[in-house]
């Protein structure tokens, strides 16, 4: 068996009296979109901080790759190839779009370090940025303060600032966030694209969506994995059903 | 090709005053003038290296007078000591301003807002009484520097002429720097960690290594402008440390524009300049400075360059 690109064993965070990440388990094959589902509170965000390291877990542990990342900082996670967007839109908003992407790549390209040389005339930093922009579809708003953007436009950059980093890993947190229906389409579409070429993990609310992309499906409620299998499977799945009907009562019991 | 606009005029004037202000105090006699001049040119030096960590890199140091203090005993002790030379006061000044940043830095950035305010002024506070207690230097006193730096013929201090160039050419050079610094890439990540640490982290860049060394090279700055200060009064004392001078290193970063490039020597001109003639008409001129600043921090948003930015495009 090939190592997974990411696994997540034993995964234990607590707030106060209440577990928010219970015993969590999980791995991403390299390749894999990996759905991770649930209830509101159901700890979805509280896993990903501690997969991108904004948040130390109590036990348990994370590896990349099969390097240990458990207690790494989030720049050293992302030195590793590890990339995120933020559930609620985290950008330079005093920056242009090409700047906030400019910057992911320039993170990676050597040492920041570089006291005198006009950054925004590094022609390697421009195109990786411009690359990035086009992929999601917004070249033509490069030169755009990110505070002058529609929110769907936010959301892109979002995603072009995680792929000028060129990961080996995208965590989504909930990019289909407050977009419309036809934003929301557009979004699936580029995911669709984008998954041919990275591995992703993706949080998400929006069930058509998370059914119509994903290879895996992991189902958390309570802070526990309630299920984790194909889309078809977890479809099928009695304890998931009881979940999203509402009757969290009888999961928290469960196993 | 960038279009003229009225902050551009005003700045280019301003600059054009302070190159040709030695030929006006010839030609018109006022010698009081240049020792003005002098002065306002030495803190808007000190003023632009605060703007660097504070409008450009979101650092609001509370304790910057501590690099005057720094760089201008630095001189004094010097010349106490029988040691002259400029080519010796003026490096030592330099890597002692550094070396305090460097350890106040790293302590101080380990907080965040209020707490990173507090924690600066604390600093300096510490740093104006050590001074108070160098019984050796003068203590509460001050010390008296007899003899201004000596840069061995090259360029004589005492000339008041060529005093007031080398301290202008040394602002035009930091400004310089800074011009440079904010626009290379060690500046974008400063500045993208003024407007979103979180993201900047999630990008891959540690906050606390490039924050610190922004930090020091402020620093370092305003120490120099400490040591220019000393050879202009002759004189240093912990008065020049005190959390007062901070704060009006402050107000003339904000006044001016903070993180705009020429923003402090603006507000540095003015503030000064407002001082020096409110406290020759009235005792109680800063019942009427403490109103005016106020005024112009609530409605004149980014400072006087703002407004100037403003009023081009309206």
């Amino acid at each position: 068996m090939a190592e997974p690109l990411l696994r997540v064993e034993k995964l234990v965070r607590r707030f106060g009296g209440i577990i928010a990440t219970d015993n969590v388990s999980l791995d991403v094959a390299a390749g894999e979109l990996h759905a991770i589902i649930g209830p509101n509170g159901a700890g979805k965000t509280t896993l990903i901080s501690q997969l991108t390291g904004h948040l130390a877990p109590h036990a348990g542990s994370v590896s990349l790759a099969g390097r240990d990342i458990t207690y790494l900082p989030a720049y050293r996670r992302c030195a590793l190839g590890l990339a995120r967007s933020f559930q609620i839109t985290s950008l330079l908003l005093d920056f242009t779009a090409a700047d906030n992407v400019a910057l992911a790549a320039q993170a990676h390209a050597g040492t920041s370090f570089r006291f005198f040389a006009d950054a925004r005339k590094e022609k390697g930093l421009r195109d990786a940025a411009h690359a990035a922009l086009d992929r999601v579809g917004l070249a033509h708003r490069a030169d755009v303060l990110v505070s002058k953007l529609s929110h769907g436009e936010r959301r892109q950059i979002e995603l072009a600032v995680a792929l000028a980093s060129k990961p080996k890993l995208l965590l989504l947190d909930e990019p289909m966030a407050g977009l419309g229906v036809t934003e929301s389409q557009g979004m699936v579409k580029l995911l669709q694209e984008l998954r041919k070429e990275v591995s992703i993990v993706l949080v998400e609310h929006d069930m058509p969506a998370v059914f119509a992309l994903a290879d895996r499906i992991s189902v958390l409620v309570y802070g526990r994995v309630i299920a984790s299998g194909d889309p078809a499977a977890i479809r099928a799945n009695e304890d998931v059903k009881r979940a999203y009907l509402g009757d969290q009562h009888v999961v928290t019991h469960h196993g | 090709m960038k279009s003229f606009t009225v902050s551009k005029a005003v700045t280019a004037l301003m600059l054009a005053g302070l190159v040709l202000l030695p030929l006006y105090s010839q030609v018109s006699g006022n010698i009081f003038i240049l020792t003005l001049f002098t002065r306002i040119v030495i803190l808007a030096l000190a003023a632009a290296s605060l703007n660097l960590i504070m409008g450009f890199g979101g650092m609001m140091s509370f304790g910057h007078a501590a690099y005057l203090g720094i760089g201008g005993y630095a001189v004094g002790m010097l010349a106490q000591e029988g040691v002259g030379s400029g080519w010796i006061q003026f490096p030592v000044a330099l890597a002692a301003s550094a070396t305090y940043a460097l350890v106040i830095g790293a302590l101080s950035l380990r907080t965040r807002g209020v707490y990173f305010i507090m924690i600066t002024l604390a600093f300096a506070q510490m740093a104006y009484y050590v001074a108070s207690g160098l019984a050796r230097y003068g203590g509460d006193d001050g010390l008296t520097v007899y003899k201004r730096s000596d840069f061995s013929g090259l360029i004589n201090l005492g000339n008041r002429t060529q005093f007031y160039y080398l301290c202008l050419a040394c602002l035009l050079g930091v400004i310089f720097l800074i011009w440079r610094i904010v626009n290379s890439r060690f500046g974008l990540v400063v500045q993208g960690l003024r407007s979103n640490e979180q993201r900047m982290q999630a990008i891959g860049f540690p906050a606390k290594r490039y924050q610190l060394v922004c930090f020091v090279i402020s620093g370092t700055m305003c120490g120099l402008a400490g040591a220019l200060l000393a050879n202009n009064t002759d004189f240093v004392s912990p008065a020049v440390m005190y959390w007062t001078r901070s704060g009006d290193l402050m107000v003339m970063v904000i006044l001016g524009g903070m993180g705009t490039l020429f923003g402090p020597i603006m507000g540095a001109v003015v503030f000064l300049l407002l001082e020096e003639f409110l406290s020759q008409i009235t005792e109680y001129w800063a019942l009427i400075m403490g109103p005016l600043l106020l005024l112009i921090v609530l409605f004149g948003r980014g400072g006087i360059m703002g407004m100037l930015g403003r009023a081009g495009r309206g």
